[in-house]
């Protein structure tokens, strides 16, 4: 604390002698969003109007609960791109009202422009949303925090399990879209890091058509046990499937009775509403007593980030996003998530290194990384593309 | 904060006690009782200190965690935080005989010296429920920051110390008016908050962040903060927890979670004498009355450990219910 106040002291002196009284800082953060229409397999997991910007408004509460100790306001700010909307445009309109601090929820390529608009304008943002890992690694940018977890360390987490399990033989089902040929990248990087064999790999076309139908199941139920016949020997059938095309199908009704993986069965996640352990209860029974609805992954990537934001203002006290970054990069950030453990920055990359949940949607299964997966800093670095293999040079 | 508790509670009953007296009589000088609640298995497990043997479980409510005597040693207190509520146990009887109103999902909470008020933090409401004892009514309530879990009380009883874990803060609560006086940001989550016997630090764990901080409470600032380092282990699984400090202030001992060491602390210099090897997640602790003796809970391996506390070494381990959490020793 001493050292901590010394340090932002040099940076920020006007704050530190502010007497309590004086009026508030306020924070105000961004809430940068596309509207798109997910449809999912499983009715119970559509995802809510607010899904995300929920968890940055339940971060921003609990910032304002700590706020009130120390003379400060957060609010967010909601701003929703409809598809075509130029997301530089959005990022100028949020710096013209004072808004430098924006957590966004943008596929890859809108991220990146909305990252380089108003550079000069000294605007940091926190993606909340896409698991790409160039957004790390050759896109990375110098001012973009992750919160999201990349698909490396979604597809590592889920390896180092399947491996301690002694489920080495993988059926690899991969879907048409470009997103699930990134996840299956993911799936065999982690699969020859951990020393898994994928057996066999086959692709399932999208070949169009609804999730919901009147008498799907029966077609259904015929379909996926000859899709996955005559497959050479596996433990376990690990699916890549982000479109939510045909995974949430194969548990039950694949030919041989094998247990399913990845986007479907056992799931690895930044967070799952069953989530009950180092303290989450609390955070999942608040949660839905502000939103009447249960905690969802978006949601918590976007909490931590409103968080991180918090935990700046409490060391810090400074509005300066320089000064928040800093402070997220240095020793003395360490984020409480509910995870059992400290997350931290990856310095190299602004990846926030965190575990990963592998749930079956009704409990935690486990949480990685697991026993035995060991490293000589962290080992949250044996999930995703670590510090030596990173092709990261931020600017 | 079991050692004050009970220390003061020796004072207390420096007169007669009549029946109590006789029983305690008839046993070995140093045989004591621990409580131990296991969250799991929604039980309390007995050990006599003479023996270490477990003699008695004890069924409790739902998800049993902070646990203490009364000032009067007649009663031990548990927190049963899914049923809402702190049940009180006979220590004669070892039956249930009363509930407290204690708010919502309490975990922690600590007593002032008379033993009358009863302070507890509820994790789920922001909130410090203050309760009589005797009446055993709620009379008062201090909105304190976000998950508030730790509770500490100043020998005096005048300044109640309360740590909330997504805040990050010591709150300090004038424990007259129930306002808050200073609040001192601390590392990551927060979890106990131990004051010395002679009011001159506050020692606050912080289980994320893997410090404690020593706290001036008279100046309200962070003095010193204490790093721990194991040869060996990964930062990450560093997670101070419980703490305990002998009645002379020159010891501190400090439960580092899944690091499964309680790292023995010099009191004055605030350096780290050693690491004492104890179970798997090592939660909370406590002295024996005469302080020959530390008992660890440790959640994972299910057993608790018991620290020969002049030796500073490890000379049992007695197998308990599933997750044991938290200790309370008697003196009977």
């Amino acid at each position: 604390m001493i050292r901590l106040l010394a340090a932002t002291a040099l940076l920020i002196p006007a704050w530190l002698g502010a007497p309590v009284t004086a009026d508030p800082i306020e924070f105000k953060i961004g809430y940068l969003r596309l509207v798109k229409l997910k449809t999912t397999i499983s009715l119970v997991a559509m995802p809510a109007d607010n899904d995300g910007v929920a968890g940055a408004q339940a971060a921003v509460n609990d910032n304002n609960t700590t706020g009130k100790f120390l003379t400060q306001q957060f609010s967010l700010a909601d701003v929703r791109l409809k598809a075509g909307d130029d997301p530089a445009a959005a990022v100028a309109g949020l710096a013209d009202r004072g808004i430098s601090l924006v957590i966004a929820d943008l596929p890859a390529d809108l991220l990146l422009k909305a990252a380089d608009a108003e550079r000069a304008r000294g605007m940091l943002l926190f993606n909340a949303g896409a698991i790409d890992d160039r957004l790390r690694e050759g896109d990375c940018r110098a001012n973009v925090v992750h919160t999201a977890p990349t698909r490396s360390m979604l597809a590592d987490g889920l390896a180092q399990y399947l491996v301690w399990k002694q489920w080495r033989r993988w059926l690899l089902v991969v879907g048409s879209h470009d997103a699930d040929k990134l996840y299956a990248d993911a799936l065999r990087r982690a699969a020859q890091r951990f020393g898994a064999k994928i057996v066999q790999e086959r692709v399932f076309e999208d070949t169009g058509g609804s999730r919901r139908s009147d008498s799907g199941v029966v077609q259904v139920q015929r379909q996926i046990p000859v899709f996955t016949q005559q497959a050479a020997e596996h433990d376990v059938v690990v699916a890549a499937d982000e479109n939510e095309v045909f995974a949430g199908y194969l548990p039950y009704r694949t030919w041989s009775p094998r247990p399913v993986a990845g986007s479907a069965g056992l799931v690895p996640t930044s967070w799952d509403s069953s989530n009950d352990q180092w303290g989450a209860t609390q955070m999942q029974d608040r949660f839905v007593k502000q939103f009447a609805r249960r905690m969802t992954a978006l949601d918590m990537q976007a909490w931590m980030a409103a968080r991180m934001i918090g935990e700046s203002a409490t060391h810090t006290r400074s509005t300066d996003t320089k000064a928040v970054l800093d402070f997220l990069k240095s020793p003395a950030f360490a984020l409480a998530a509910f995870k059992g453990q400290k997350l931290t920055l990856r310095d190299w990359n602004l990846q926030l290194r965190q575990p990963i949940l592998l749930t079956d949607g009704r409990t935690i299964v486990s949480v990685s990384p697991q026993e035995g997966f060991l490293h000589q800093f962290s080992e949250l670095d044996t999930l995703g593309f670590d510090r030596s293999e990173s092709k990261c040079r931020l600017k | 904060m079991p050692v004050e508790m009970i220390v003061r509670s020796a004072a207390t009953r420096s007169g007669p006690l009549f029946g109590l007296a006789l029983i305690a009589l008839a046993g070995p000088a140093h045989a004591f009782t621990a409580y131990i609640s296991n969250e799991k298995s929604n039980t309390i497990t007995v050990i006599d200190t003479d023996t270490w043997q477990a003699v008695k479980t004890i069924k409790a409510g739902q998800r049993p965690r902070g646990i203490e005597l009364t000032k009067d040693g007649k009663f031990v207190l548990v927190a049963v935080g899914d049923d809402d509520t702190i049940q009180m146990i006979d220590v004669k009887s070892g039956e249930i005989v009363a509930t407290l109103p204690s708010g919502p999902d309490p975990e922690l909470f600590t007593q002032d010296p008379s033993g009358k008020i009863l302070y507890v933090a509820n994790e789920n409401d922001n909130t410090v429920t203050i309760i009589d004892m005797e009446r055993r009514a709620r009379i008062g309530e201090v909105q304190v920051g976000v998950e508030p879990e730790g509770m500490g009380l100043s020998p005096d009883g005048k300044t109640l110390v309360n740590t909330s874990e997504t805040t990050n803060m010591a709150h300090f609560i004038d424990t007259t008016t129930h306002q808050i006086v200073a609040n001192v940001v601390v590392d990551a989550r927060p979890r106990f908050a131990e004051f010395k016997r002679d009011g001159s630090e506050l020692w606050v764990s912080s289980e994320v962040g893997g410090t404690v901080s020593v706290i001036d409470p008279a100046k309200h600032t962070v003095i010193k903060k204490i790093t721990f380092a194991v040869p060996g282990l990964r930062g990450e699984a560093i997670q101070p927890v419980g703490v305990s400090i002998t009645n002379d202030g020159k010891t501190g001992f400090v439960a580092l979670g899944p690091a499964n060491r309680v790292a023995v602390v010099d009191g004055t210099t605030h350096e780290i004498k050693k690491y004492l090897l104890v179970g798997q997640r090592v939660w909370h602790m406590a002295f024996t009355p005469d302080e020959k003796y530390l008992l660890t809970t440790n959640g994972v391996s299910n057993d608790v450990s018991v620290i020969d506390v002049a030796g500073l070494k490890v000379i049992k381990s007695i197998q308990v219910g599933e997750l044991p959490w938290g200790v309370a020793i008697s003196r009977q």
